[in-house]
């Protein structure tokens, strides 16, 4: 038996034939198991019929990325075997569908275990037993369960763990279906448990015990944020439909219970300046896109910044320009996040970097956006977006709210009883004006795209444009003061280390992860992790730069964008960059391979290719 | 106490052009808003960009001058958020039926209750006069080198497609009946859109306050005389602009019809007043039969937090159970 630091299974089909549930079933059986889980996520933009898949990583210690490595290849049609089955290791094994092939010699991996599965038969068999024969078109989604649990049985995972999900899975209206579905179930893993196979597959999975009261969740990256919106005081969502952003939206919509307005509105203009409309009432307000949804937003995020209003704006890259690769991922809209919108006004952008950022940081948004007045971006990615991971639960206790200077009644009426007319944007030390809602009595305020004075009423006298200029931006310099540095950058690993790794986004699970195999191979690694991009904790990432041994970025875009912002800042260039813009997410490998690249030919950029 | 339309006046410095229809317009707000005694801190404003859009900083109300086309969504945010705030929404002609098309059209199918009231005099004059989706196919305002060559939109036809409940058409220099139609559009249940038609006297030299309302010189006496007014009353005939029974598909079908073809009178005859009027659910009915929340109170108002300790007040332990593997 081969012990494996982890094990990468694949499903693969034809879109909307149940790719997405047989995964989530294989991992949430493992993750029982007491298993940790990566899973990622791929698929065309379409909506049925072309290909898509989903690898799940299984370790017995936490894992945050995939490894290019398939250990055990799931099919159901012939594309997904002809796609992948050059990423299956020998001695590796392929399920496959035998009506599809008339020998397994058709398959062309002779150095794999090759397994028929019975999808059909199995199927009619169970169709027969439960008195559905009629439905049997409908039953052919059980594939899917058929193809799990004779993926669970070749690997020795005990019946009763898929059973559970199983059951956990078919509930309410829907627990009917169970029996059924277990059953077949049951007939394909006892089908996998043939010796011959038994003996010939290496690999098996065993359950890990759980530390007592150790609490873990399985989360995707939309929910995390949706999730950290709700306990973050979000109250207000829009957002117009766009991959993929949308999910996040749709989890709001389909929890009403936890009281957020989610409006899907007629494009992102509208998405951006209804939920800044919301917010100037006083609700915690939140948009949700991608990079052309984005695009769209810009105008309206430079009317929020010019009239001080909290507005939080989630953007979940993927591969551009224009449409792009509407389902893969990039980080290409750094840059442009920074800057999008004409003329100057402050604004925070973060970028968190895995599923318990994505969490804790929609609450610092919102934070942010109060006590600054102003727009934060959090950019995050579609890696992470559709990435299935199993974390430790969150820690809502920890977590706080803080409404900067949003005015109370009484408050409101102690500073009109000893400064007058209240006025919108008086100007401060800080820059930062208490703000009142309408509704409130004597805190009547005017807003306007124009530069205005004070009380908010146009104004286009050199002077004030001046002061109000400089109310504005300081903000950004009050944000960099207040905002402790363990929220801005992340550093992993001995500050004397042969190579230092700097990145942002995504890449962070990967890059963690080869680190510990660098190390193996005897290469020290640190990793510097920018997390928060404006204001940018420069004098920290100059530290450790300058320091550092060899700086190498990583980034999932063409120019290096993060390379660039920090030279901007410190005036430190990379000695090589790791780069990728193929649209697949970066594996463990690749970050190992990069490095060793940089190191070992003194190649100053290398381009990453991996992925189907 | 009752309030006046002084009690809604600011005293920023007004630079509108000497004539111009908006002076006549602003008015109508101020006395609208008095005479229906709304205490001016319930009251919110939004314009988009224009001439007009400088109108909520001359109203003692909350007022957000917003971006070119972009008032209506602004506002919908606003409402939606606090239902209880009295949301008026101005647009121009370009504005809102211009760059600002898409939001007018959509915001008809969610009939949030607010007034959209936009200020329509056929020409953008902030840049110095081009031609707006209202002028006429064939005219050559001011600052155009030739004719205008794109047929105009029909506002109150699009409007009534797109869901509206409330349909009304106003005239700037008409201070009384402008007054009744915003108080009618501010008190229906539901999404009001209230065309205005105002001449710009800068660069409309078409549509003129004479040729609007029939006005000619007497040679013999230097007096103005009314001979043909265009601009007449919908409320002075015996159209009925009200679908009584909102169940009834025949009446509404019916009442349609008649707003559509009204809608499509121009030229000798403009009318004005109300063209179509139904009573339907709102938006804000709509979200409050989905989240539970909001029958208690307006989403801006629902606490998030213990203000003496920042705790947030949900709960989300339920939806962390749902994705709880271990």
């Amino acid at each position: 038996m081969q012990k494996l630091d982890s094990f990468s299974w694949m499903i693969g089909g034809a879109q909307g034939s149940g790719v997405d549930s047989s995964a989530t079933t294989f991992a949430r059986a493992c993750a029982a198991a007491g298993l940790h889980i990566y899973g990622k996520r791929e698929y065309h933009s379409n909506i049925k019929g072309d290909h898509s898949y989903f690898q799940m990583r299984v370790s017995e210690r936490p894992v945050q990325s995939h490894i290019d490595e398939v250990h055990l290849l799931a099919t159901f049609d012939k594309e997904t075997v002809e796609v992948h089955k050059g990423s299956v290791v020998p001695g590796g094994a392929i399920l496959y569908d035998p009506v599809l092939y008339k020998t397994p010699g058709e398959l062309g991996r002779d150095d794999c275990l090759l397994i028929p599965v019975p999808y059909s038969e199995i199927i009619q068999a169970t169709a027969r037993e439960f008195k559905r024969e009629k439905d049997l078109m409908k039953l052919q989604i059980m594939k899917n369960v058929v193809s799990v649990a004779a993926s669970l049985g070749l690997l020795g995972l005990e019946f009763k763990w898929l059973k559970e999900t199983i059951e956990g899975y078919f509930t309410g209206r829907r627990a009917a279906l169970a029996p059924m579905n277990v059953w077949a179930a049951e007939q394909s893993y006892k089908l996998t448990q043939k010796p011959d196979w038994q003996s010939k597959y290496p690999y098996r999975l065993k359950p890990v015990p759980v530390p007592s009261g150790e609490r873990r969740l399985m989360i995707n990256g939309t929910t995390a944020a949706a999730l950290g919106k709700i306990v973050g005081g979000c109250r207000f969502q829009t957002y117009y439909p766009i991959t993929p952003a949308s999910d996040e939206s749709e989890y709001l919509e389909s929890h009403p219970e936890f009281g957020v307005t989610v409006v899907q509105s007629e494009d992102e203009i509208a998405a951006i300046t209804m939920a800044i409309g919301a917010a100037v009432t006083g609700v915690r307000s939140s948009t949700s896109t991608s990079g052309p949804g984005f695009s769209l937003m810009a105008e309206g995020m430079g009317w929020a910044g010019m009239n001080e209003v909290p507005i939080v704006i989630f953007n979940y890259q993927r591969a551009g320009p224009a449409t792009g690769l509407p389902t893969r991922h990039e980080q290409g809209d750094l840059r442009f996040v920074l800057t999008a919108s004409h003329g100057e006004f402050p604004r925070l952008v973060l970028c968190p970097a895995d599923l318990e950022e994505y969490f804790y940081d929609a609450i610092d948004a919102f934070n942010y956006a109060e006590r600054y007045q102003t727009p934060v971006i959090v950019l995050c990615d579609k890696a992470l977006a559709n990435a299935t991971q199993t974390i430790p639960w969150y820690d809502v206790k920890s977590t706080h709210i803080d409404r900067g200077l949003l005015l109370t009644d009484p408050e409101l009426a102690v500073q009109i009883a000893s400064e007058g007319e209240y006025k919108r944007f008086k100007l401060t030390e800080s820059g930062i004006s208490p703000r009142s809602v309408p509704g409130q009595k004597n805190g009547i305020f005017w807003l306007t795209g124009d530069e205005h004075d004070e009380a908010g009423h146009i104004c286009e006298d050199p002077d004030n444009r001046n002061r109000m200029m400089i109310k504005r931006m300081h903000k950004l310099e009050v944000a960099a003061r207040e905002i402790p540095i363990e929220k801005r950058v992340s550093f992993f690993g001995d500050r004397d280390a042969d190579v230092t790794l700097v990145s942002w986004g995504s890449c962070k699970g990967a890059i963690l992860d080869g680190v510990r195999i660098l190390k193996q191979q005897g290469i020290s690694a640190n990793f510097l992790q920018i997390h928060m991009v404006l204001p940018f904790p420069t004098e920290y990432v100059a530290q450790i730069l300058t320091k550092a041994r060899r700086r190498i970025n990583i980034e999932m875009n063409y120019s290096g964008q993060m390379a660039q912002v920090i030279r901007e800042h410190t005036g430190i260039t990379m000695d090589a960059s790791i780069l990728k813009w193929n649209g697949r997410a970066i594996s463990e490998n690749e970050v190992v391979e990069g490095v060793q690249r940089v190191l070992k030919s003194q190649e100053s950029k290398v381009m990453l290719s991996h992925g189907a | 106490m009752a309030l006046k339309a002084a009690d809604f006046k600011t005293d920023v410095h007004n630079d509108w052009c000497p004539g111009c229809g908006d002076f006549g317009i602003l008015n109508a707000i101020q006395q609208a808003l008095a005479e229906m005694n709304l205490p001016p801190e319930e009251v919110l404003l939004f314009s988009g960009v224009g001439c007009f859009a400088k109108t909520p900083h001359f109203v003692r109300t909350y007022g957000c001058h917003t971006l070119h086309g972009r008032a209506v969504p602004f506002a919908v945010g606003a409402k939606l958020a606090n239902p209880k705030l009295n949301v008026i929404c101005f647009g121009g002609d370009g504005d809102g039926y211009g760059i600002g098309a898409g939001h007018f059209l959509n915001n008809g199918r969610r009939n949030v209750n607010m007034l959209y009231m936009v200020f329509d005099n056929g020409v953008y004059g902030l840049t110095k006069g081009q031609a707006s989706p209202t002028l006429r196919r064939g005219v050559q305002t001011k600052s155009l080198p030739l004719p205008n060559i794109n047929d105009a939109v029909n506002p109150l036809a699009v409007a009534l497609s797109a869901g509206y409940t409330f349909i009304a058409r106003g005239y700037a220099y008409d201070g009384k009946g402008l007054r009744e139609l915003i108080r009618k559009g501010v008190e229906h249940r539901g999404l009001a859109l209230l065309d205005v038609l105002q001449p710009c006297p800068t660069y409309n030299t078409i549509n003129t306050k004479n040729w609007y309302e029939g006005l000619e010189m007497d040679e013999a006496t230097g007096i103005k005389k009314q001979v043909n007014p265009r601009v007449y009353k919908l409320e002075s005939t015996d159209y009925d602009p009200v679908v009584h029974n909102p169940d009834d598909v025949e009446e509404i079908s019916r009442k349609m019809s008649q707003a559509f073809q009204k809608a499509q009178e121009w030229g000798e005859k403009i009318p004005t007043g109300v063209f179509y009027q139904i009573n339907l659910p709102t938006f804000e009915d709509r979200l409050k039969e989905r989240i539970p929340a909001l029958e208690e109170q307006a989403a801006a108002k629902i606490p998030i937090h213990d203000p003496k300790t920042g705790s947030p007040t949900v709960d989300i332990s339920g939806a962390l159970e749902a994705l709880r593997v271990v």
